[in-house]
């Protein structure tokens, strides 16, 4: 059997027949007929040129499909099929192969299909790709942490200058590393969760900030680290379309870190912010070493807890206890509890691969303590779009 | 090295044309600015200039960069001059000159010609926007009021368009014209817009949808047609133009599609199936569909006589000199000269309408004319699905050609919508079937009531399905300005 394969759809509900796709797409995937405009499987490339010029937001459609639909089904329609379920992840994170495996393989902690909150903006994703990447300039480069934590995390903003790069709290970008590998090839982006709100680092400036930590030996992390202002960036994405910050003012955010997986929820609480959203409730639990090796330690102390109630929590603070993450979740069990229980709560759980289990476990604990069975709740809960992990 | 894909700001006006180095343009157009922005001023209410309207601003004539979106207040629109990038190579499309290299300045003998179609052109333009200039005042949200001033904007930004090449290619008639174009005044006395339909308000919003529908569509095929001129500069900034059109055309078809969907609907709701119950419908709030039939007759009709003569050696010539093509010219098979093609047009012999053969070179309005209606066809066939969907029993249609016409063969004589030639009294006694009447306007007219909160809409007009820019339902498309 074909593997799944990704269909770009034009919906002809919405769809007003100007042609402006058709005139735009550099390889002439794109055809009409008396009655719709349609997208030929054999020779979309997947370039994005025809997305910004439509006028009517009909041409952003994508299905998961075995078989691709024929020109002459797709003239036949007059609205789209619903995405069938063919067993595969339909989640569309990605339209290339490889940044879709990495989204999925930093989703599946989450134990099943993630799916995005019903109330999140829809995503654009793949505009820049490997073959046509975005270039951006470095506007800034600080470091997070004290040069004596040992872990040297960075605040990186990028200026992407007139090129449009419309990323939601909570997506990645990739960064490719410049040079190639030992077969000559370019270097596979990076992928790292965006850091600023979707209006930018500094609103309206078209930029956007990452938190980047160096890996010892780490192609792309030090490639990042070592950015000088001015320097010149290639970047792919943006991707993601699950793992998305709920519009929904209403919405309650429980939001479990550790070290650089903070990124996103500096978006969240960004957004939320400035968006000035009333009646927004948002815990979070963040873990670190030490507080100076936590990201944004001294900007998270001034988001007033009405905003953002924060549990920050150390592992290595000499003559204290260790503290992790799930072990202050168990002190606020009551909280959770009572978050658990509310449907309008949003978990999401971001950072190293190794904080699953143990967070996982809280969530288990606090559940059964108060009677609900974790595993349906959880999945309950991830296919209504409030369950999500990115772990790495 | 100039870059001529990314919007230079190195000027006070944005372009794609290297005005930076191109000093004499460059003061020309200076010079007009202050009397473009004017006319901005003293046409749009003021507490709309000074509210910030989410509107898209083209920062680079790549697909990827022509649409960012971002409050803007509309005065400090960043009006440019931006052309489609230039195509290596490319050759004159049609008409005697054809193969050979197009032209980067005007040829000599086609000056005049050339100069009255960009002027025609460019005073529909700010036209469009003086006949709109009210429709703010009773916007039936706040998305529509933003869908309004991006079609002005961009209305102002062709103005500017059209400016450029008169500065630019034309001289000193050139900048007389382009005066000219502030000057004259949308249903002025004494300098009234160039063509007719260009003279008449815009009284409401349904009005404003048909016109963006019927009359914008006529302007996108005349850029269609422009774009495929031998004149290379003219051709570069029809294609930019036409990106721009395709949302106008998008505010037409939709604003009248959710305005039929609202009207089904409430029909639905309150059990009236008859749609011709009109008292009882309007009661409800919405337009009644017969008086959106006669909106769409009356619309269509007008858009048609500003194609001009069927037969026309005005446009045979324009096309033999290869400065107008036809529609989609360059996917057209022929021999691009049509020596010895013929087209047939309407005509009117012996009391019957027929078409016969003409020589297809002096047929090209006729020709343009019919893709118009084609095209137009297709947006009337989308809405009746949605009234078919709501299960009423209507159909819209296009009238025949020969309907209500003041220009061409059908002048003079007065048709049915369904092209019968009726007396002049037989067509008096039914013309209130046919097109709105005043009680018809009235009655719009009473629904039209503003609507300034996110996410609302009037009684008359259902929300879109998709809002701009990916944005949800209760987006605040315009922070209106609060004295």
């Amino acid at each position: 059997m074909n593997k799944p394969l990704k269909q770009h759809l034009i919906d002809p509900e919405i769809c007003i027949r100007c042609y402006t796709c058709e005139m735009t797409c550099p390889v002439g995937a794109i055809v009409h007929d008396d009655s719709n405009v349609v997208v030929d499987a054999a020779k979309c490339d997947f370039c994005m040129d025809c997305i910004p010029v439509c006028p009517t937001g009909s041409i952003d459609e994508w299905r998961v499909v075995n078989t691709p639909y024929s020109l002459d089904e797709q003239f036949s329609w007059s609205d789209l099929p619903a995405q069938e379920d063919i067993g595969a992840s339909t989640g569309l994170e990605a339209l290339d192969d490889a940044m879709e495996a990495l989204l999925a393989e930093a989703h599946q902690g989450a134990g099943g299909k993630s799916r995005a909150p019903a109330s999140a903006s829809k995503p654009t994703v793949n505009l820049y790709t490997l073959g046509k990447p975005a270039t951006a300039r470095v506007q800034g480069n600080y470091r997070l942490t004290s040069a004596e934590s040992g872990s040297d995390v960075r605040h990186i903003i990028l200026d992407f200058g007139g090129q449009p790069m419309p990323v939601l709290e909570g997506q990645s970008i990739g960064i490719i590393p410049p040079g190639t590998d030992a077969d000559g090839k370019p270097h596979l982006p990076r992928l790292y969760s965006v850091s600023s709100p979707r209006d930018g680092e500094r609103p309206n400036y078209n930029n956007l900030s990452l938190t980047v930590k160096r890996e010892e030996n780490g192609l792309c992390s030090n490639h990042v680290c070592d950015l000088a202002i001015g320097d010149e960036v290639q970047v792919t994405g943006p991707f993601g379309a699950t793992f998305l910050m709920p519009q929904d003012p209403e919405a309650r955010l429980l939001l479990v870190c550790t070290g650089t997986g903070s990124a996103p929820f500096r978006g969240f609480t960004m957004r939320r912010q400035r968006a000035a959203m009333a009646g927004a409730d948002m815990v979070m639990f963040f873990g670190a070493r030490t507080p100076d090796s936590l990201p944004y330690f001294g900007p998270l102390n001034k988001v007033p807890d009405r905003v953002l109630k924060k549990h920050l929590v150390f592992s290595r603070i000499p003559g204290a206890p260790k503290e992790y993450v799930q072990d202050r979740m168990m002190v606020e069990q009551e909280t959770i509890a009572e978050m658990l229980a509310d449907p309008r709560t949003h978990i999401f759980i971001c950072g190293l691969r190794g904080m699953e289990q143990g967070v996982e476990l809280a969530f288990r604990n606090i559940a059964e303590s108060t009677g609900l069975p974790w595993e349906t709740t959880r999945d309950a809960m991830r296919d209504d779009g409030r369950y999500h992990v990115e772990t790495y | 090295m100039i870059d001529l894909i990314n919007v230079s700001y190195d000027t006070q006006i944005p372009n794609n044309v290297g005005l930076s180095s191109d000093k004499r343009v460059l003061k020309a157009l200076e010079k007009w600015h202050p009397g473009y922005i004017n006319w901005w001023n003293d046409l749009i209410p003021q507490n709309f200039q000074k509210s910030l309207v989410y509107l898209r601003t083209a920062v680079s004539v790549d697909p990827k960069g022509w649409a960012k979106f971002d409050y803007v207040k509309m005065p400090e629109y960043r009006w440019g001059v931006l052309l489609a990038p230039q195509v290596e190579d490319r050759r004159i499309p049609c008409g005697e000159h054809a193969g050979e290299p197009a032209w980067q300045e005007v040829p000599g003998e086609y000056r005049s010609l050339m100069r009255r179609l960009i002027v025609i052109q460019g005073d529909t333009e700010p036209a469009s926007v003086e006949q709109q200039r009210f429709l703010g005042l009773t916007a039936p949200s706040l998305y529509d009021l933003r869908n309004l001033f991006q079609v002005n904007v961009e209305e102002g930004r062709h103005l500017w368009a059209m400016v450029y090449l008169l500065h630019k290619y034309f001289g000193a008639d050139g900048r007389e014209e382009a005066d000219d174009l502030l000057r004259r005044q949308s249903g002025s006395e004494e300098a009234p817009r160039m063509l007719g339909a260009f003279n008449e308000e815009t009284p409401d919003w349904l009005s404003f949808f048909m016109f963006t529908y019927f009359t914008d569509r006529d302007g996108k095929m005349q850029l269609e047609a422009l774009a495929q001129s031998g004149f290379d500069p003219l051709s570069r900034t029809c294609r930019f133009m036409l990106t721009e059109e395709a949302h106008h055309m998008f505010v037409g078809e939709t604003g009248v599609g959710r305005t039929i969907e609202r009207t089904c609907e409430a029909m639905k709701a309150a059990g009236i199936d008859d749609p011709y119950d009109i008292e009882k419908i309007r009661a409800l709030g919405v337009i009644d569909l017969p008086t959106i039939q006669k909106k769409l007759n009356l619309h269509y009709t007008l858009s048609l006589d500003l194609f001009g003569q069927e037969v026309s050696t005005n446009a045979a010539n324009a096309f033999n000199a290869g400065i107008k093509g036809r529609y989609m010219e360059h996917r057209l098979t022929d021999d691009h000269k049509l020596t010895n093609d013929t087209y047939p047009v309407w005509d009117f012999v012996d009391g019957k309408l027929v078409r016969h053969e003409v020589p297809a070179l002096t047929a090209i309005n006729m020709r343009l004319r019919d893709d118009y209606s084609r095209d137009a066809a297709g947006g009337v066939g989308r809405w009746n699905k949605i009234i078919e969907k709501s299960g009423v029993q209507f159909e819209l249609k296009l009238p025949h050609e020969a309907f209500h016409r003041q220009i061409g063969v059908f002048a003079g004589k007065t048709f049915a919508p369904d092209g019968t030639l009726l007396s002049g009294a037989d067509y008096d006694a039914r013309a209130a079937d046919w097109l709105p009447t005043r009680a018809d306007g009235d009655f719009i007219q009473s629904l039209m009531k503003p609507v300034t909160e996110p996410g609302q809409y009037a009684s008359w007009i259902n929300p879109p399905k998709v809002g701009i820019d990916n944005k949800p339902g209760d987006f605040e498309y315009v922070k209106l300005y609060m004295a």
